[in-house]
Order: structure tokens, then C-alpha cells, then sequence
């Protein structure tokens, strides 16, 4: 068991994490692929363990795949819903943390609409913690399901080009991606208007782009970010119109890219906003679909990781 | 090319793009000019080339007017786009570009492209727009910046309106600054600006009329200045009016900030005193300001810190004007007397007659990016010629506009327009009274 490079106790981020701690969970996740195609997709490795998933934020992708990734492991799964209980009684995110803590789980997964607040709540619980994703900070093994889905594609991640378009400002998708591509060695671009990136962001390790006939010229992975609504009326954009016309992937402008180049994105979709359904629907380039099943795969291995170094006896209550 | 060759002989050539200043001929072949220099042979050209003797004028390019209100769509009884444009050839203005505080505003494409088959139709000066900066010029929501620059919005305002809060301007510079666009502001921060009509001091306490605090100018255009050094976008501060917003501007270029400004006739030729008794035909936005503000506008504009002046055209009706002082509406009409109220400028031995053709042609041309302002080979036909001797009094009520409310009835003043072309069109020339 102590072959595995990956010896940390939650997943929290990308950032901090080796070329090496990807790598295995990477390794790993390709076994899980091969598994979750067969008839018979059941491992017992984590009986007796139990997984909450803990979304303070609505989500039905990545809860599910949480929840077929720890079931498939074995693990007891509770899904609460905190969005709608507790926060809305005025508990804390600390007494939240405490609670769940007194039912010893062995693993959490947390998703918080706030920056930093998994991180806070890990260092309250004597579990696992995994982050599914804090505010605008990191979504890990999102950006881990994109490094899976591209070096199956691609056999490295190592000297590609990807251009990470659209909504950076907000997106714990590109941070943790950014991390990622930049751990591997790949090159990572941002294309958005000035109102969708953040400040510095040439400082995290990309090239910055303004336009998408420069921004993806010569590139390898074109990865699109959703836009949420609330920020396509005016406050960033002007309109869906205007974003799709200058900022959304279409085929006029996936020309600019590499004729290889592939499509992804981390879902749900806008059609029309961000991405357009020609490119999207493109079975030989979009690999929408396949960043989907890679997402149980990854999670599957994170798992397994975060019951190895939990050790036999279960987590101590303090 | 077959087609209208004309020869203009003999006038004081004055082009403050390349300096050129000297007597000359120019030479028209359809559109463009062909030709420009000293005595060239009409022999040349063939036998079909019109000569128009203009010795003793003064040829210059056509004035390029970055700030006018023309009200169509929406108040076509105060201004049309073609009587408007009537006025700017009266004035020896071949390029206007519009506010878009019409109704419905221009904060959408289908506006744009109204203004511009409206001006195609009328093919007297040529007429650009901007679009409002923010939906209704509401100062909430971005317009459509890169559509509407792609559809031929020269730049972004919400016009009269100051964009009041940070946050929408820093994203609206960002945002143009993503398509290389420019943002004009009104450089008045609004509560403050709501507070009265009137520069407040002495004049405002005498009549016990609401007055506004100088400094309001300099706040805004102070932040906005920290907004641009944030976002690198560029910037145009309109109608400049106080020493204090200037010395910033002034500042700031130094700095190498991408900004620019703009003042306008009733601030170099006006101070406060004009205001009188209630005369609401003085009342502009901002409102004319002390002596030493004035003669900090002359000076900003000698020293080229201010780099354009703008007619701030800004017509209005009877109905509009004829009301209490702090009831009227803020506004001058300025296309016709544009060029003889600048001069002033040259008659009072403060600026050089070239300098001051810059800051009406070429400089606001160059803000604006567009190809006009030029006398030379190649460039598109678009001058004015006027007798910079002729003596008169502006007469209001022979104005082409169809508002009549300045306060310059009266005033005598020193330079006439004679004619003014258009991509080889004349579009105006004066019938001799």
C-alpha cells in the first residue's frame, strides 16, 4: 500500500499537489475505467467505509458521481442536501462539521459556494475531506477527470496546448485545471474578455488572450467554461448574443485551433451561450461525454486513495 | 476614374496634420483629393476641370465635431439628423458624431445602423455615432460593445449622463478596452452634480440658484483616471471645464495614461457672468464656470493637454428653454458657430491659427479613429473654406438648426465659412446677403 505516491490525507486542491500524486491518481483511475465497463463493477474496498456527501451548493452531476464512485467501492453513501437543512437554520459551517463528525465518516466530499470553506471544515473532522468544489478556488478532481480524459486521448499531457476559454473570474474549473496543465507540462492559455479574468492571472503560469481567433490558434484541447446566467445581462457580458459571437466555440472559430484539436467541457452546458451544438455534439472531437464517465473513474481512485491512508482502525474522535 | 475634377486656386492651405501652411491649389478628382500644393497647372488635369478661385480663403479640413446632440429618433421637432446635418455644413463641420441620448437610445444595433442609413439618406456631413456604455444609458448593465463597434459605434458614453457607479465603469473600461474601444464620460459625479444648475460661488448665492461644486469634475474624472490605470483602457473626459480636471488630465498623460479630453466654446468664450438675469440659454451641463476656470480651459487648450473642441451642440425648443431657470434645459447649439467662436482663441493672441485647426480636425479625427482631418493626396475631399477676415454678428435666428437657444446672439465675431465639401460634394456655401 505504500507504493502509492499520493500520501495526503484530504484532496483539497490541485495546487501543492506532484507531478507524481497525479500521476497515481491517474494510474489508478485508468483501472477504474476498465472496471465500470464490465458487467460486474463492484469492489469491496471500502466496506464498512461511509462516504457523506456534503453539498452545501445544488449539484446532480458531480453528487452523483460521487455517490456511484463510493458505491461501486462498497462504501455506505449518504447524500445531505446542507443547501436546504442546516443553513437555513443559522448553523455554522463548524457545528455543521461537528455534527457530521460525531457520526464518523470515514470520507467527506464537500461542495461550498465560499472560497476556503472545505479547507476550513477539514481541519474540524477527523476524516477525509475531499473538495467537489469552493467557490471560485478549486474543483481537483474535475481538473484531474480533464487529465484523464486528455491523456487517454492524447497518450500525455506533457507539451500540448490548452486553451482554457470563458468564464475564468469565477471558475474553480480553470484554477484547478490551470494548477494541473502547469504541473504536467502543458501549456495553458486563458481567452476571455477583460471582465471574465481575474487580476494577476498571467502569474498562475498562463498566456493571456483576448480573442479567440489568437487564443486558440495552434492549440491541442480547447476547453470551454460555462457562464452563468446571472452574469450574462450586463453585470460581465452584455448579452448571449454578443458572448456567443465573440467568445463562444462554434466552427468558424474552432478552425483557428489545431485540426486534431478536441473539444471539452465541464457541464451543464449552455448551448448557445458558450459552446455551440455542432462543436459540441462533434462525436470525433468533443470529448464532453467521455470527461463524464472519467469523472466516476477519477473519483473511484480518490476514493481508494483517501480509505488508504485512513488506515484499518477507522478514524480517532478527539 | 472619369469623373469631377476641380481645381481650388489660391487659398492659404492650412493642414495642422503635416504643418503645412502656405497658399495653394487643391485638386478634387470625385472623392478624394488629388492633388495639393503650390501652383499647380489646371493645363494638367485636362480640359474638363472646374476652377474655383478661393484667394484670399483660408482651406482647411473639414471640422471634426466628437460631441453632438442631433435627437432623431425621438425629438425630430428640436433636431433631425438632416437638419443637424444642415447646420454642421453651415458651420464647416464635415464629421459629426452623435450623443446617444436619443429615443430610444443608440444601446443597440438596430439604432446604429437606423442613424446610419438616416445619414446616408441625407449625405450632407457625415455622421457617426456612439452608443450608450450601458443599457437605457441606465448605468447598470454593459450594451453590446463589440457588436455595436462592429456595426460602426465609434465609441461609448451614456452621454449627458455621468457613469455614476465604480464597479459598472471599471467593468465598461475593461470591457472596451477587450475590443479596443473608447469610453467618453461626462465628468460630473452625479449626486453632487444633482445638487443644483449652477457652478456654485458668489454668482449662484446672489441669484439663489442651487449651485454645484466645482470639484464635482476633478472627483470623477480623478477616479475614473485610477479606473483607466487599472484597466489600461482608453479614455476620453468630455467638455472639460475646470483648472482642477484639467491639471489632473494633465497629470495623468504625463503618466502615460491613455486619455484624452475635450472642451467645448461656452467654456473658453463664457464664464458664469453670462448666466445674467436667468438667462436659461446660458444654462449648460456643466454649468460655465468662474473666470479663472475659463482661463484655465484657454490655457489646457493652449498647452494641448486639451486635445479637441467640440461644439457640445446640445439643441433644444422654446418649450424647452422659456421656463425658471432651474426648470430649463441644459444646452447650447453650437455646429454654426463652432469655428468663429475658436477663433476668439486666435484673435486673442492665445493659440496660433493652426493649433487651434488641429484641435478641431485632426485631433479628434485621431481620438476617434477615423480617417478625416487631413489635407492630402489620397484623403477623402472633406474642407472647409472660410474668410478669416469677415467681420459679423451672430445671428441666432439665422441659424440652419432647428433650435435656436445660445447665448451668443449678437456677438461679434471674426471668420466665415464659405463653403464646405464633403468627399468632393459641396455641401454648403454661403449665399452672399
Amino acid at each position: 500500500m505504500d507504493s502509492y505516491a499520493y500520501r495526503h490525507r484530504h484532496l483539497l486542491g490541485i495546487e501543492g499537489l506532484t507531478p507524481e500524486d497525479i500521476s497515481c491518481v491517474l494510474d489508478l483511475a485508468d483501472g477504474y475505467v476498465d472496471m465500470n465497463r464490465q458487467a460486474e463493477k463492484k469492489k469491496s474496498l471500502l466496506r464498512g467505509r461511509t462516504l457523506i456527501n456534503c453539498f452545501f451548493e445544488n449539484s446532480t452531476r458531480t453528487r452523483t458521481s460521487f455517490e456511484v464512485a463510493g458505491k461501486r467501492l462498497g462504501a455506505d453513501v449518504i447524500n445531505m442536501a446542507v443547501a436546504v437543512s442546516s443553513m437555513r437554520k443559522g448553523e455554522t459551517l463548524i457545528d455543521t462539521a461537528m455534527t457530521l463528525n460525531a457520526m464518523h465518516p470515514d470520507v467527506l466530499v464537500v461542495r461550498h459556494p465560499e472560497s476556503g470553506a472545505v479547507q476550513l471544515l477539514s481541519e474540524k473532522v477527523d476524516c477525509a475531506v475531499i473538495n467537489a468544489g469552493d467557490g471560485s478556488h478549486e474543483h481537483p478532481t474535475q481538473a484531474l477527470l480533464d487529465a484523464l480524459t486528455i491523456r487517454r486521448r492524447k497518450g500525455k499531457l506533457g507539451g500540448l496546448t490548452v486553451a482554457i476559454c470563458g468564464d475564468v473570474l469565477h471558475s474553480r474549473v480553470a484554477r484547478s485545471n490551470i494548477w494541473l496543465l502547469n504541473a504536467m507540462g502543458a501549456r495553458v492559455r486563458v481567452v476571455a474578455p477583460r471582465t471574465l479574468l481575474p487580476a494577476a492571472v498571467e502569474h498562475l503560469g498562463v498566456e493571456v488572450f483576448h480573442d479567440m481567433a489568437e487564443g486558440l490558434a495552434d492549440v491541442d484541447i480547447v476547453m470551454m467554461l460555462r457562464l452563468q446566467s446571472e452574469r450574462m445581462h450586463g453585470s460581465f457580458v452584455p448579452s448571449t448574443r454578443e458572448y456567443f459571437h465573440f467568445f463562444g466555440l462554434d466552427e468558424d472559430k474552432l478552425k483557428f485551433a489545431r485540426s486534431d484539436a478536441l473539444i471539452m467541457h465541464p457541464g451543464p452546458m449552455n448551448r448557445g451561450v458558450e459552446i455551440g451544438s455542432t462543436v459540441a455534439d462533434d462525436i470525433d472531437r468533443s470529448l464532453i461525454r467521455q470527461q463524464v464517465e472519467m469523472g466516476v473513474a477519477v473519483r473511484m481512485a480518490c476514493l481508494e486513495l483517501m480509505g488508504r491512508s485512513l488506515g484499518n482502525n477507522g478514524p480517532p474522535i478527539k | 476614374m472619369s469623373g469631377l475634377r476641380r481645381l481650388y486656386r489660391g487659398a492659404r492651405l492650412i493642414d495642422p496634420d503635416s504643418g503645412r501652411d502656405m497658399v495653394g491649389d487643391v485638386i478634387v478628382v470625385d472623392d478624394r483629393i488629388a492633388a495639393i500644393g503650390a501652383n499647380i497647372s489646371a493645363e494638367d488635369l485636362g480640359p474638363d476641370v472646374e476652377v474655383i478661385d478661393v484667394t484670399g480663403m483660408c482651406l482647411a479640413p473639414g471640422l471634426v465635431d466628437m460631441r453632438v446632440q442631433l435627437r432623431e429618433p425621438g425629438a425630430e421637432h428640436i433636431e433631425s439628423i438632416e437638419s443637424g446635418s444642415r447646420a454642421a455644413a453651415a458651420g464647416g463641420v464635415t464629421t459629426i458624431v452623435a450623443l446617444p441620448n436619443t429615443e430610444p437610445p443608440v444601446d443597440d444595433v438596430s439604432v446604429v445602423e437606423f442613424v446610419a442609413r438616416r445619414a446616408r439618406e441625407v449625405r450632407l456631413a457625415k455622421v457617426h455615432t456612439y452608443a450608450a456604455a450601458t443599457k437605457g444609458m441606465h448605468g447598470k448593465e454593459l450594451t453590446e460593445i463589440g457588436l455595436l463597434a462592429a456595426n460602426g459605434a465609434v465609441g461609448f458614453t451614456d452621454g449627458v449622463k455621468a457613469i455614476a457607479d465604480a464597479l459598472v465603469m471599471r467593468r465598461v473600461l475593461a470591457y472596451a478596452r477587450t475590443f479596443d474601444q473608447l469610453v467618453i464620460q461626462h465628468p460630473e459625479e452625479p449626486s453632487l452634480g444633482s445638487a443644483g444648475e449652477v457652478t456654485e460661488g458668489e454668482i449662484a448665492t446672489r441669484l439663489g440658484l442651487a449651485g454645484i461644486t466645482p470639484a464635482a469634475e476633478v472627483m470623477m474624472v480623478e477616479r475614473d483616471l485610477r479606473l483607466v490605470a487599472i484597466t489600461g483602457a482608453r479614455y476620453h473626459v468630455a467638455h472639460v471645464s475646470t483648472e482642477a480636471a484639467i491639471d489632473a488630465i494633465r497629470e495623468a498623460k504625463a503618466s502615460g495614461l491613455p486619455v484624452t479630453c475635450d472642451t467645448a466654446p461656452p467654456y473658453f468664450a463664457l464664464n458664469e457672468t453670462a448666466i445674467g438675469d436667468y438667462r436659461t440659454f446660458a444654462k449648460v451641463s456643466p454649468p460655465l464656470r468662474s473666470e479663472s476656470d475659463r482661463q484655465a480651459v484657454v490655457a489646457g487648450l493652449a498647452d494641448g493637454t486639451i486635445d479637441a473642441i467640440a461644439s457640445d451642440h446640445a439643441p433644444w425648443d422654446q418649450d424647452s428653454k422659456r421656463l425658471p431657470f432651474s426648470s430649463a434645459s441644459c444646452g447650447i447649439v453650437g455646429l454654426e458657430t463652432l469655428l468663429p467662436l475658436s477663433l476668439e482663441l486666435v484673435h486673442n493672441r492665445r493659440m496660433s491659427l493652426i493649433d487651434v485647426l488641429q484641435r478641431l480636425t485632426v485631433a479628434p479625427a485621431r481620438i476617434l479613429g477615423l480617417n478625416v482631418g487631413r489635407l492630402a493626396a489620397g484623403a477623402p475631399a472633406d474642407f472647409v473654406v472660410f474668410d478669416p477676415q469677415a467681420k459679423y454678428r451672430i445671428d441666432t435666428d439665422r441659424l440652419r438648426s432647428k433650435s435656436k437657444n445660445a447665448p451668443f446672439d449678437g456677438r461679434p465675431v471674426e471668420g466665415r465659412v464659405e463653403l464646405t465639401v464633403v468627399d468632393g460634394r459641396t455641401i454648403f456655401e454661403r449665399v452672399a446677403a
